[in-house]
């Protein structure tokens, strides 16, 4: 029952190797530090675990029974059952990381066509098997960055979303390389290029930008950004959002060095922000110094083709203090979700997709400016995301709005003073026209109070 | 006779695009700068050709559900299947990270209740849930102890301490958080040597990281005594929660005097490890580190609601996106709930005694040498140094051959102070069946015919397999064959 089968049997076990009480096993702990017990509850049934589950996830309002339009990177997209059908197949995800390759071929395979998706979708040479999202992707990015060039300076955009900043700093006090923010235009919402030139020099490792950025617009001065990088050496390192990689160029193919970004759109549930799954590609003359699992091809002792664990001397159960990062667990399963999606979707059903929610972008941003006292904040070319700057205050539109049963878009403000009554909405392939009709209906009735 | 389904199954990219492949994209309004002109190269594959091509995979793919899985500190215990339901409910799954609290007062719920549950039995005062990972939770718990010697102006402690038994994470997480590392040698017991401790540490001391019981097996006895040491030099003692399951309702890293501890709940809490992840590595501390902890705080109202709190001017700030991996916290919580207090102490009494018949069967039979001492925990590790001297078999060679028999091999080479090492860990899940067999098994492999032990594995879905061809010529993906 309580998944212990030897619960019934113990005396006797105990009895085959001459001791008398279970106590016996653990009387080389301290008499001062042993306890009798833990004071939590008994242990419930499953039907009254199930039971008890209901009443508090009834306390949850999940996206499919709300009109949500929130942004901020992390939206509902669809996912189709076929994704279910493959992660539930207990051979996947109930075994370890890979370490026995004969007994894992099926894994190893599944990530080795994940890392050559990854590669295909950022345009880079190779990619790992998942970090462990796109915010940590970042700061090992910057990390690696500062190992190649061997420089301490980083430049990030200044409207990255503040979690991966402050993840970022985190993981930047260690080898203690400065980051330093870049301004946004306050017309465009995009990077600022003059800024950034004037930061830029010498001692920089690389510069971050993202595409589309946190407020949805897509950074197309791409070449204008690599020319300054390469002027003073520096590593282009790009963000992307892979469901936007149907209608823009793989950022490889504008002179990225390393591509990192969050994964969970591919395949995985929102889940509250987590599981997630962090992506990570570079150029080959990089591999060395990359971060985290990378599965290979090779041969078996028969000469058959066959798969395991690559390039493990750059990892922490080898190198221990010397390693290129101290990532072990990563995100195994969140990729082969998104691998199994990736098969699913193929590539011209990606770019569909990708097409469908710059269209619906679009649709939702035309809908919403036609509206008085609401207009677009940003005039740079936006994904499915945007930022919309109302006149009236925007807390109490959208707790009117959440009374009609809709979820208004991420507030700014809290984040970024200088965007009042600012919030960033966001709308998918899951939306529907009708949706935005009553969007907006409801947009116009609740600031007409 | 166990044999492995074997399919030469093609790559994605060999497989027959059968769907028609259209490309119509137009986007107007799009700079030419990054406006796609190519089409996406990944196949066009029909669902049934999908669902095919991975259930093969899958089939060449063991699990714990599939068998005994005894990897020494990876706690391969069942996943309850109850577990798996719950967290795809999508009351949980389709819910968003940055809603309105209202609308996710069951998440904060569960959240708030699971690190009151994990305080208790750990002995420790708070939780951060952020780490996706046990690594995670060890980098944050070094930045928690940099923060806190930072904020008592002590800030000239640079060095990390840990013994020669640690896991690898640990002196990677310490280098990443920026610390010089410090590897004390073991005690002939296969313990912390407390004089070469004592002489070790120091005023630039920040951390003392240890696992207990180690990766030995054995319990650190005298953690009582390392704890005045690593305190009196105004060091903190850092718990690798990796062996938790050996403790559970037995005693608590917080009553041995650790100050801060990682969980994995991908371990002990019986998450299931999805072929690597995703895990969590939840972070305990005592009351005089809370302030330093990530945001947001969940917290409970004197209405009963639950809020995040933000507003914590000490914090670190974020170590991880959101509020950590949601839904395998979820599972735990869940599973701690089945299980109960009394549940988990007895998960942690009968993982003791699995290990410890198999330890005694296993050397009774005279094949495998345990160096250190006699008594040890929830794993224990035999050497093949012996079997190599008498027979030239390897540790290698039995986990090869093991696989032969259907049952997964221990962990080998690690802790890299026992030549030849075969780290078992078979937890309370295992029935005294599953335990006789494998005890069996490992006995006659190392009586069995020479060549058939060096040539296993035979009956797996492929042979042995050429891991250093992989890394000096490295094949990564599906574009490096065409090239």
């Amino acid at each position: 029952m309580k998944f212990i089968p030897n619960s019934s049997i113990k005396q006797e076990m105990l009895t085959e190797i001459n001791l008398d009480r279970i106590d016996d096993l653990f009387l080389d702990i301290p008499n001062k530090i042993r306890i009798k017990g833990l004071n939590l509850d008994d242990g419930l049934s499953q039907q009254e675990t199930y039971q008890k589950l209901k009443k508090i996830s009834a306390k949850n309002i999940p996206a499919s029974k709300i009109l949500s339009f929130l942004g901020g990177g992390i939206k509902q997209h669809f996912v189709p059952p076929v994704v279910k059908a493959i992660t539930s197949r207990s051979e996947f995800y109930t075994a370890y990381t890979p370490y026995q390759p004969e007994a894992s071929q099926g894994f190893l395979q599944a990530m080795f066509e994940y890392q050559s998706m990854i590669t295909e979708i950022t345009g880079m040479d190779v990619a790992n098997c998942s970090l462990y999202d796109g915010f940590t992707a970042l700061s090992e990015a910057v990390l690696m960055s500062a190992r190649i060039t061997k420089k301490d300076k980083f430049l990030i955009p200044g409207n990255i979303f503040w979690e991966k900043k402050s993840i970022l700093c985190n993981y930047a006090k260690g080898p203690n390389i400065e980051i330093i923010e870049i301004s946004y235009d306050p017309k465009t919402g995009k990077i600022n290029l003059d800024i950034l030139s004037k930061k830029l020099d010498n001692n920089t490792a690389g510069i971050y930008i993202e595409n589309p950025n946190f407020f949805g617009i897509f950074e197309d001065s791409v070449s204008e950004i690599k020319k300054m990088c390469t002027d003073v050496g520096a590593l282009l390192v790009v963000g992307i959002d892979p469901l936007s990689i149907g209608i823009t160029k793989s950022p490889g193919d504008y002179g990225a060095d390393i591509v990192i970004g969050e994964g969970r759109n591919l395949g995985n549930q929102m889940d509250f922000g987590g599981s997630s799954l962090g992506i990570f590609a570079c150029k080959k003359d990089y591999l060395r110094q990359m971060p985290g699992r990378i599965i290979g091809m090779t041969k078996d002792s028969g000469g058959k083709r066959a798969f395991c664990m690559a390039l493990q001397t750059r990892e922490q159960h080898i190198r221990r203090g010397k390693a290129t990062s101290n990532i072990c667990t990563n995100e195994g399963l969140c990729a082969l979700a998104a691998c199994t999606y990736l098969s699913w979707l193929g590539g011209t059903g990606l770019e569909k997709l990708s097409k469908k929610n710059f269209d619906m972008g679009k649709k939702l941003c035309d809908a919403i400016t036609s509206i008085d006292g609401f207009t677009q904040q940003f005039s740079g070319v936006h994904f499915n995301e945007f930022v919309v700057n109302s006149k009236k205050p925007i807390d109490k539109i959208n707790k009117n709005l959440l009374a009609k049963q809709i979820h208004g878009g991420l507030i700014l403000s809290p984040w970024y003073p200088e965007l009042n009554n600012c919030f960033l909405v966001g709308i998918t392939e899951m939306h529907e026209d009708e949706d935005i009709k009553k969007f907006v209906q409801a947009l116009r009735e609740v600031s007409d109070v | 006779m166990y044999r492995s389904a074997r399919f030469d199954e093609p790559l994605l990219n060999e497989l027959l695009s059968t769907s028609i492949k259209e490309n119509k994209t137009k986007i107007d309004k799009f700079q030419n700068s990054i406006k796609r002109t190519e089409a996406i190269n990944i196949p066009n594959l029909d669902e049934t050709q999908v669902v095919r091509h991975f259930n093969r995979l899958s089939q060449m793919n063991y699990g714990i559900d599939t068998g005994i899985y005894p990897l020494g500190s990876c706690t391969m215990k069942y996943n309850p299947k109850i577990c798996e339901e719950i967290a795809a409910w999508p009351h949980f799954s389709e819910t968003h990270p940055h809603q309105d609290e209202s609308t996710i007062q069951g998440n904060l719920q569960i959240l708030f209740e699971l690190e009151r549950m994990l305080s208790e039995i750990t002995g420790m005062d708070f939780f951060s849930l952020q780490p996706a990972a046990g690594a995670q939770g060890e980098f944050l718990g070094l930045l928690l102890a940099r923060a806190y010697h930072d904020y008592n102006n002590d800030n000239y402690r640079t060095e990390v301490i840990l013994p020669d038994t640690a896991h690898g994470t640990n002196p990677a997480s310490a280098a990443m958080a920026g610390y010089n590392i410090i590897e004390i040698a073991s005690n002939s017991e296969g313990t912390v040597d407390l004089d070469t401790l004592e002489k070790t540490l120091s005023e630039k001391t920040a951390c003392f990281m240890l696992t207990n019981p180690n990766t030995l097996g054995i319990f650190e006895s005298e953690i009582l005594e390392i704890s005045k040491l690593v305190h009196k030099s105004g060091a903190l003692l850092y718990y690798d929660g990796a062996n938790m399951n050996a403790i559970m309702g037995k005693a608590r890293p917080g009553d041995m005097g650790f100050d801060i501890v990682h969980l994995n709940l991908h371990k002990t809490f019986s998450t299931p490890h999805g072929g690597g992840g995703p895990g969590s590595g939840p972070v305990g501390v005592k009351m005089k580190i809370e302030k330093f902890l990530p945001v947001p705080r969940i917290c409970k109202n004197n209405y009963g609601e639950y809020y995040f709190d933000y507003d914590t001017p000490y914090s670190i700030g974020k170590i991880k996106a959101h509020y950590g991996n949601f839904s395998v916290l979820l599972k735990a919580y869940i599973y701690i709930l089945l299980m109960g207090g009394n549940g988990l102490k007895e998960a942690s009494e009968i993982a003791v005694l699995n290990a410890n018949y198999m330890k005694d069967k296993i050397t009774a039979s005279k094949n495998y040498v345990m160096p250190y001492k006699k008594n040890r925990k929830h794993e224990f590790v035999l050497s093949c140094e012996d079997l190599k001297k008498r027979r030239d078999i390897r540790a290698l060679d039995v986990a090869k051959r093991l696989l032969d028999y259907g049952l997964h091999p221990p962990t080998i080479y690690f802790p890299l102070i026992v030549k030849e090492a075969l780290m078992i860990e078979p937890t309370e899940t295992e029935s005294k069946e599953e335990l006789d067999h494998y005890i069996e098994t490992m006995i006659k492999i190392a009586k069995e015919d020479f060549e058939l032990v060096k040539n296993s594995p035979k009956n797996t879905a492929v042979g042995r397999v050429d891991d250093v061809g992989a890394t000096k010529n490295p094949v990564l993906n599906w574009q490096m064959i065409q090239s």
